[in-house]
C-alpha cells in the first residue's frame, strides 16, 4: 500500500525541483492535447513556447505582459508569506486601473513632468484604499479574506464598467464604452523605443527587490513570517498581528493598484472596459511557482507573461481557442501543487501496522 | 400580488443554483474539508452539461454529463487535498484556475449556441395554491430536484447513521478513526459529493436559467455559496433561507428596472457581492460564535497512521 509519510525535514531540493516538475507535466499533457485535437504537437509547443520571444518586438511583449504579474505577485508575495490569503490582486489591480484613469482624464489638458507620477500615485492609492477594505474587514471584523476579497474584486470589475459606461465615457468616442485617450504627459515612457515595452516592468523588478530586501534584511520580513509559520509564536514574540495584516495587505494593494495604472497608462493608454485578462488571479500563480521568493517570482511571472502570447500566438497560427491560456496556468498550478506534497512528504510502499526505522531510512535514501 | 409572486418566482430560480451547490459545500465542510473549488467545478458541470446535452439532444444527458464533470473535478482536488494532504486553500483555488481555464477551452466551440432548456412543469393541485403555487410548485423539474435533495440533506446530517459519521469525522478525524472510521474514504465521498452538486449547480445555469454558454457564466456565484454555507452556520434549513435571499438580491435589479427605476445596471449588478460581504460582517464579527458553529477539523488535513 502507498503512503504518504512525513519527512523528518522538508525537502529543500524538492522545493525547487516541484515548480520544474510542474512545468515538464503541463508540457507533456499540452503534447497529448495536441495529438487529441490532431494538431501537430510539436509545432504547437513551439508557437507556444518558442515563436512568441523569438526576437525583439516578441521579447517586448513578453516584458509588457510581465510587468503587472510581477507588480501583483511581488504585493501578494508579503501577503502570502504572512498566510495571509489575499485573493484581490485583480480587484486592486482594477481599481488601480480605474484611479489613474480618473485622474488622467481630469488632468487631459495638463502639461508637465507632475502629471504621470501624480496619475501613477491616485492609481496606487486607489488599489491601497480597496486593500485597505479588506484588512479592515479581516482584522477588527474577523470576516475571511479569501471572501471578501473575491466579492470585492467583483465589486471593483462592476464599478470600472460603471464609470466606463457611464461618467468617463467619451461623448465622441461614437457610442464605445471608453474614456478619452489620455494627454502624453500621462503617459509611461517606453523602456525600448519602438516597442510597446514601457517602464511598468522597471517598477515590477524594482518591486521584487523591495521584496527580496523586506525578507531578507528586515525587521518586519522575519516578522511577517514568523506569523506565517506559528501564529502563536508570533503573538508570544508581541508581534502585532493587526498591524502586520495591515501592512502585507496595503503592500498588495499598492502595488497590484500600481499595476494596473501602468496598464492604463502604459499599452492602453485609456480606460477600456478589458483591461485585464486576469492578471491579478494568474499573479497567484506566479506566487506559488516562483516559491514566495523575490527571484523566483520574477522567472514565474516571465512563464506566466509567456503563456498569454503563446495563447494568442496559438489562436492566430493554429486557430486554437485563446482559452488554452487559462489551461495551460491552470494545468501547472494544479501539478505544481500536486509536486509540492513531496516537499513535506514521501511515499513508502509498506503497510501502515508496520513502523520500523528500518523502512524510513531506505525511504529517504530513495528521496 | 400578481408582481410579487413572479418576483418571488423568479427568486426560487435565480436561488436555486446557489442551493444546490452550497448544499453540496455544506456536506463537504461537514466532513472536515474546506473545498474553494465550488467556481471551478461550476463552470465544468455548466459546460459539460450544454455540451452533452446539445449534442445528445437530450436534457437529462445533460444533467447526468455535468453531474460526472463536478464529481470528476472534485475527486482531483480530493487526491490533493486528502490523499497528498496538500494545503486545501490553495488547491481549492487551483482547482477554481484549473476549472475556469479547462471550461472556457472546452466551451470555446460552443459559444453563441443555443438549446431549448428545461421548462416549467406544474405540479397538479399543488401549483392552484395561491402565490405559493406558482412560487415552488410551477418551476422546472431542477427546483424540484433542488428541494428533494435539500430534505434529503437535511435528513441525512440529523437523522442517519450516516449523517452523523459523517460529522464526527469532521469533528474529531482522530477519534473518527480510533472508533474504526475510515476517514479518508469519508471524506473522499463528501468532496464527491460536493463536486457532484456543484456540477449539477452548474447545469442549472447552462441548462435552465439561460440555457447557452458562455465564458464564466457562473459570476462568483461558487464564491458566494461558501458564504453562504458559513451564514448558514453549517445548517441545511439556513442554506436554503439564504439562497433565496441572495436569490433575491441577485434579481433586484431587473426588480427595480421594471418598476421603472432609473439606475445603472452596473451598479445594481454589485448587489449580490455587497450582500455577501455584508453577510459575512453580521456573522463574523464575533469570533467565539464562529468557533462555536464551525467544524471542528475543518481546513485540516488527516493524515492516517501517523
Amino acid at each position: 500500500m502507498l503512503l504518504l509519510e512525513r519527512r523528518p525535514v522538508d525537502s529543500s531540493l524538492m522545493k525547487w525541483a516541484s515548480p520544474l516538475l510542474a512545468l515538464i507535466l503541463t508540457i507533456i499533457t499540452g503534447f497529448c492535447l495536441f495529438l487529441s485535437m490532431g494538431k501537430d504537437p510539436v509545432e504547437g509547443l513551439k508557437f507556444f513556447f518558442i515563436t512568441p520571444i523569438s526576437d525583439l518586438m516578441g521579447l517586448a511583449e513578453l516584458g509588457l505582459k510581465m510587468a503587472p504579474l510581477l507588480l501583483c505577485a511581488a504585493g501578494l508575495t508579503v501577503c502570502y508569506r504572512a498566510k495571509l490569503w489575499n485573493i484581490g490582486a485583480e480587484g486592486h489591480f482594477l481599481m488601480g486601473a480605474l484611479g489613474a484613469s480618473i485622474t488622467a482624464v481630469w488632468l487631459v489638458d495638463a502639461d508637465g513632468f507632475w502629471v504621470l507620477p501624480v496619475v501613477l500615485l491616485s492609481g496606487t492609492l486607489a488599489g491601497m484604499l480597496w486593500a485597505a477594505v479588506a484588512s479592515g474587514l479581516k482584522t477588527h471584523l474577523h470576516c475571511n479574506e479569501i471572501l471578501t476579497t473575491i466579492m470585492l474584486n467583483y465589486i471593483a470589475l462592476n464599478l470600472l464598467l460603471y464609470v466606463v459606461h457611464g461618467p468617463l465615457k467619451d461623448p465622441y468616442g461614437f457610442g464605445f464604452p471608453q474614456s478619452v485617450m489620455f494627454a502624453d504627459s500621462a503617459l509611461l515612457p517606453a523602456l525600448i523605443p519602438g516597442t510597446r515595452l514601457h517602464l511598468g516592468l522597471a517598477f515590477g523588478l524594482l518591486a521584487a527587490v523591495v521584496v527580496w530586501v523586506l525578507f531578507a534584511r528586515s525587521f518586519i520580513g522575519f516578522q511577517l513570517n514568523v506569523v506565517g509559520q506559528d501564529h502563536r509564536a508570533a503573538a508570544f514574540a508581541g508581534f502585532g498581528a493587526r498591524r502586520l495584516t495591515w501592512f502585507a495587505f496595503l503592500v498588495g494593494g499598492a502595488t497590484a493598484g500600481l499595476a494596473g495604472a501602468s496598464e492604463v497608462t502604459g499599452p492602453i493608454g485609456q480606460l477600456v472596459p478589458q483591461v485585464s485578462p486576469g492578471y491579478g488571479y494568474t499573479a497567484i500563480i506566479v506566487v506559488f511557482l516562483g516559491r514566495m521568493h523575490a527571484l523566483g517570482i520574477v522567472v514565474a511571472s516571465a512563464l506566466l507573461a509567456l503563456t498569454f502570447i503563446g495563447g494568442e500566438m496559438l489562436q492566430i497560427a493554429m486557430n486554437m481557442p485563446k482559452a488554452v491560456t487559462g489551461l495551460f496556468q491552470g494545468l501547472l498550478l494544479f501539478y505544481l501543487l500536486t509536486c509540492d506534497a513531496f516537499i513535506h512528504y514521501r511515499i513508502r510502499l509498506k503497510r501502515p501496522a508496520r513502523q520500523t526505522t528500518m523502512a524510513a531510512k531506505t525511504a529517504s535514501g530513495e528521496a | 400580488m400578481e408582481l410579487l409572486t413572479n418576483v418571488l418566482a423568479a427568486t426560487v430560480v435565480a436561488g436555486t443554483p446557489l442551493l444546490l451547490v452550497a448544499l453540496g459545500e455544506l456536506i463537504c465542510e461537514r466532513s472536515g474539508v474546506l473545498n474553494l473549488g465550488q467556481e471551478g467545478m461550476m463552470l465544468m458541470g455548466a459546460v459539460a452539461g450544454f455540451v452533452a446535452a446539445l449534442t445528445s439532444g437530450s436534457l437529462v444527458v445533460g444533467v447526468a454529463a455535468a453531474v460526472l464533470a463536478g464529481i470528476g473535478m472534485s475527486l482531483l482536488f480530493a487526491f490533493m487535498a486528502v490523499s497528498l494532504a496538500a494545503n486545501q486553500y490553495a488547491a481549492g483555488l487551483a482547482l477554481t484556475i484549473f476549472g475556469t481555464g479547462l471550461s472556457a477551452f472546452l466551451g470555446a466551440g460552443f459559444v453563441g449556441q443555443s438549446i431549448d432548456g428545461f421548462t416549467r412543469v406544474a405540479i397538479p393541485f399543488l401549483s392552484d395554491i395561491p402565490v405559493l403555487g406558482r412560487v415552488l410548485f410551477d418551476q422546472d423539474p431542477l427546483v424540484y430536484l433542488s428541494l428533494i435533495i435539500f430534505a434529503g440533506v437535511a435528513i441525512f446530517l440529523r437523522h442517519t447513521r450516516g449523517g452523523l459519521l459523517l460529522r464526527a469525522v469532521g469533528e474529531d478525524p482522530e477519534a473518527a478513526n480510533a472508533n474504526g472510521l475510515k476517514v479518508l474514504v469519508v471524506r473522499y465521498l463528501a468532496v464527491a459529493f460536493g463536486g457532484g452538486m456543484a456540477g449539477l449547480a452548474g447545469a442549472y445555469l447552462s441548462l435552465a436559467y439561460t440555457p447557452l454558454w458562455t465564458e464564466n457564466m457562473t459570476a462568483g456565484r461558487g464564491w458566494i455559496a461558501l458564504a453562504l454555507v458559513v451564514f448558514a452556520t453549517w445548517r441545511p434549513e439556513r442554506v436554503v433561507l439564504g439562497a433565496y435571499l441572495f436569490g433575491a438580491a441577485s434579481i433586484l435589479h431587473l426588480v427595480l428596472q421594471g418598476l421603472g427605476w432609473k439606475s445603472s445596471t452596473e451598479l445594481l449588478a454589485m448587489l449580490p457581492y455587497v450582500v455577501t460581504i455584508l453577510m459575512l460582517i453580521l456573522l463574523s464579527w464575533n469570533p467565539a460564535r464562529t468557533r462555536l458553529n464551525t467544524p471542528l477539523s475543518l481546513g485540516q488535513p488527516y493524515r492516517p497512521g501517523r
